[in-house]
């Protein structure tokens, strides 16, 4: 996918492509639970629809050799990096072709050449990780910055605090973009945060932290670019606070009986970034539809590509225990 | 050819990998100016500066992880837990992440990291400071385990595990650091998987790990006085095993002990035990025999720490029940 030229300015076709990258990740979630409720796709599923803003966004200010980290919902975020639709969906398939050759599954999406170092279904899990990729370039004097992924529940957890007090003290090229969605599972922030501002848990530990509108892929992707830069010039990691909504249940099938319909109704409505930029860009209904069928094709495309994928064979579950 | 202590030949390894390779680096708390809590890394911040022995935060999670993250971009590095107790801190970053990455990503990454960790009963260090945990990681698919016993053991081992493209878990026994050995001037790696006879003999096979391996040896001096020939075997890598030659061994003596110093029950031993019925089940003259610690926690006052814990005599009386005598106490 072409890199943003102009650096830290978007062009209107700029922001045209965004959309069509964030509708193509909608489509695509929407195909995920089309196929699962269709009894084809094993496994857990979690779908990003509502956060497409924050994978594109941040993806897209990337530069060549930057690294991500993702989470349990991470189709997005692989898309977004780079991996094609149908290496995603022959994985969701558990098919050899699948960006992690079926070994995977959806939570543990891996895209290696293209510098996705994997999807984690442990929540907060891969933070370190990444922090100790961020060490490895420091160490190279490679300007790369390492990306990590996760959502506001995975602030409580200890590796949270423990990669942003190490990422601080060692200085190294990281950025923490916290995808709060105000939701840990189906635990409302009020119960499982003291605090509202979920910045200052970075401030805490004395990092550069930026709150973000996660529906405006333009904010997103200005704030990722401003932070890229801090970290990739040796100033340090940074905190990016997205505030970003989730307009399905935690997992495909969630019935949601922790938050009302009309809340979900009206969350819908006034925070979905795929409207808000269709409003931005003034995009005519013939403008959207002739998107729409191109990405639909392509998600279409995917899934006949996973279906006549290759399954793996039985004892091939023996093999990549050991390097 | 230099004596070397344990402790020292550790510092060998590390000093000798890192001099050729700037892939190599090492961190853990309180390894820079105070050279480790047992000593091991001391000197080295002097010879490599503060970015490759790197101290860190009282942090496990962030510890390990951050190797782990390190070591998925191809460096090599080694992450010292100051106790092996600790590594339950740092147990979700090594079993669900370091032992995994390779295997969920289809095989397109390998977690070349070391995880250097001690532990150990005999100094009353109480319940979370001495613990033997090895059997919670030779279960995990994806790792592997060394636990050496000897100076050049532990040099070659340690140089072969950092040059392992898997995660390994390094044990060593605060007992040892001090012992010492000659050992060439040309370190020589030790592949991993590959058992050490330390002695010959006919009559029984003592397989053993750690401090368990010199009391196996102080066991086997005492029955070969007593005209009972007593073969000593070091596994020293305890996933992958070797289990040719724990096997052969025993069809050779057709009698088995294993000792460790860690819990008997749900032990590293257990496997053992159930490797040598299945592959010596038709040479075996008595049971296996297995010797390790008494099911509780370690506590403080010494006599209830020597009390748990196992010592030459309890080999001893275990390689005696394999050959129908009944000379010492019963054992566990």
């Amino acid at each position: 996918m072409a890199k943003v030229e102009q650096k830290g300015t978007l062009s209107k076709s700029d922001l045209r492509e965004f959309f069509r990258e964030m509708l193509l990740i909608r489509r695509f979630e929407e195909k995920v639970e089309e196929r699962f409720r269709a009894g084809e796709l094993p496994g857990f599923l979690h779908v990003a629809i509502g956060q497409e803003a924050v994978a594109v966004g941040v993806c897209r200010a990337l530069e060549e050799g930057d690294i991500i980290g993702s989470t349990h919902r991470a189709h997005g975020h692989t898309l977004a990096k780079g991996t094609t639709p149908n290496e995603l969906m022959a994985e969701l398939y558990g098919k050899l072709e699948g960006c992690s050759h079926g070994y995977g599954g959806s939570m543990h999406l891996y895209d290696i050449e293209r510098g996705n170092m994997g999807a984690n279904a442990v929540v907060g899990g891969g933070l370190p990780a990444i922090v100790g990729a961020a060490l490895a370039f420091k160490f190279r004097g490679e300007p790369r910055v390492g990306v990590a992924f996760f959502g506001d529940g995975a602030t409580n957890i200890g590796t949270f605090h423990e990669s942003l007090n190490l990422a601080q003290l060692w200085q190294v090229p990281a950025v923490f973009v916290c995808e709060n969605n105000h939701w840990a599972e189906s635990t409302p922030s009020w119960q499982h945060m003291p605090i509202e501002d979920i910045s200052q848990r970075a401030v805490a530990f004395g990092m550069k932290a930026v709150k973000v509108d996660g529906q405006d892929v333009e904010a997103v992707y200005k704030a990722a670019r401003r932070a890229l830069e801090h970290a990739r010039g040796g100033k340090g990691p940074v905190f990016l606070a997205v505030n970003t909504y989730r307009l399905v249940g935690h997992y495909i099938g969630d019935p949601q009986v922790y938050r009302s319909k009309e809340e979900l109704e009206q969350t819908r409505e006034t925070q979905d970034p795929i409207q808000h930029l269709r409003a931005r860009l003034e995009l005519s209904d013939d403008e959207v539809e002739e998107i729409d069928r191109e990405v639909q094709e392509i998600v279409d495309t995917a899934v006949d590509f996973a279906k006549s994928g290759t399954d793996p064979k039985p004892e091939d579950a023996l093999k990549n225990v050991y390097a | 050819m230099p004596e070397l202590s344990y402790r020292e030949a550790v510092r060998d390894a590390l000093s000798r990998a890192m001099r050729d390779d700037e892939d190599v680096f090492i961190m853990g708390e309180d390894i820079a100016e105070m050279g480790g809590s047992m000593g091991v890394t001391q000197g080295m911040l002097d010879e490599f500066g503060p970015e490759r022995v790197r101290n860190s935060p009282i942090s496990e999670m962030a510890l390990a992880g951050a190797a782990i993250g390190a070591a998925m971009q191809g460096m090599r590095p080694v992450a010292e837990i100051m106790y092996e107790d600790f590594l339950t801190l740092a147990t979700e970053q090594i079993v669900n992440q370091a032992a995994k990455h390779r295997y969920m990503s289809g095989g397109q990454l390998s977690v070349p990291v070391t995880f250097r960790t001690q532990g150990g009963a005999g100094w009353s260090p109480g319940a979370q400071h001495a613990q033997q945990l090895e059997a919670w990681f030779v279960h995990i698919p994806g790792l592997k385990v060394v636990f050496a016993s000897t100076p050049s053991d532990v040099r070659g081992l340690l140089w072969s595990s950092i040059y392992d493209d898997n995660p390994v878990i390094f044990f060593e026994h605060r007992t040892l650091y001090g012992i010492k050995e000659d050992v060439p001037d040309e370190l020589e790696p030790i592949p991993l998987g590959e058992a050490r006879v330390h002695r010959p003999g006919e009559d029984v096979t003592v397989i053993a790990t750690g401090r368990l391996v010199h009391e196996s040896l102080a066991a086997a001096e005492e029955a070969e006085q007593e005209g009972v020939s007593v073969e000593v075997v070091d596994p020293r890598t305890l996933q992958p095993l070797d289990e040719d030659a724990l096997v052969s061994s025993v069809k050779k003596t057709n009698r088995c002990v294993v000792a460790h110093e860690a819990v008997t029950r749900m032990g590293f031993g257990a496997e053992v035990a159930a490797v040598i019925q299945y592959g010596a089940f038709d040479w075996l003259d008595a049971p296996i025999e297995r010797v390790g610690a008494k099911f509780a926690p370690l506590p403080f006052a010494p006599v209830m720490e020597e009390f748990v814990v196992p010592h030459s005599r309890d080999v001893l009386d275990a390689i005696y029940r394999t050959v129908g005598r009944s000379n010492g106490s019963d054992g566990n």
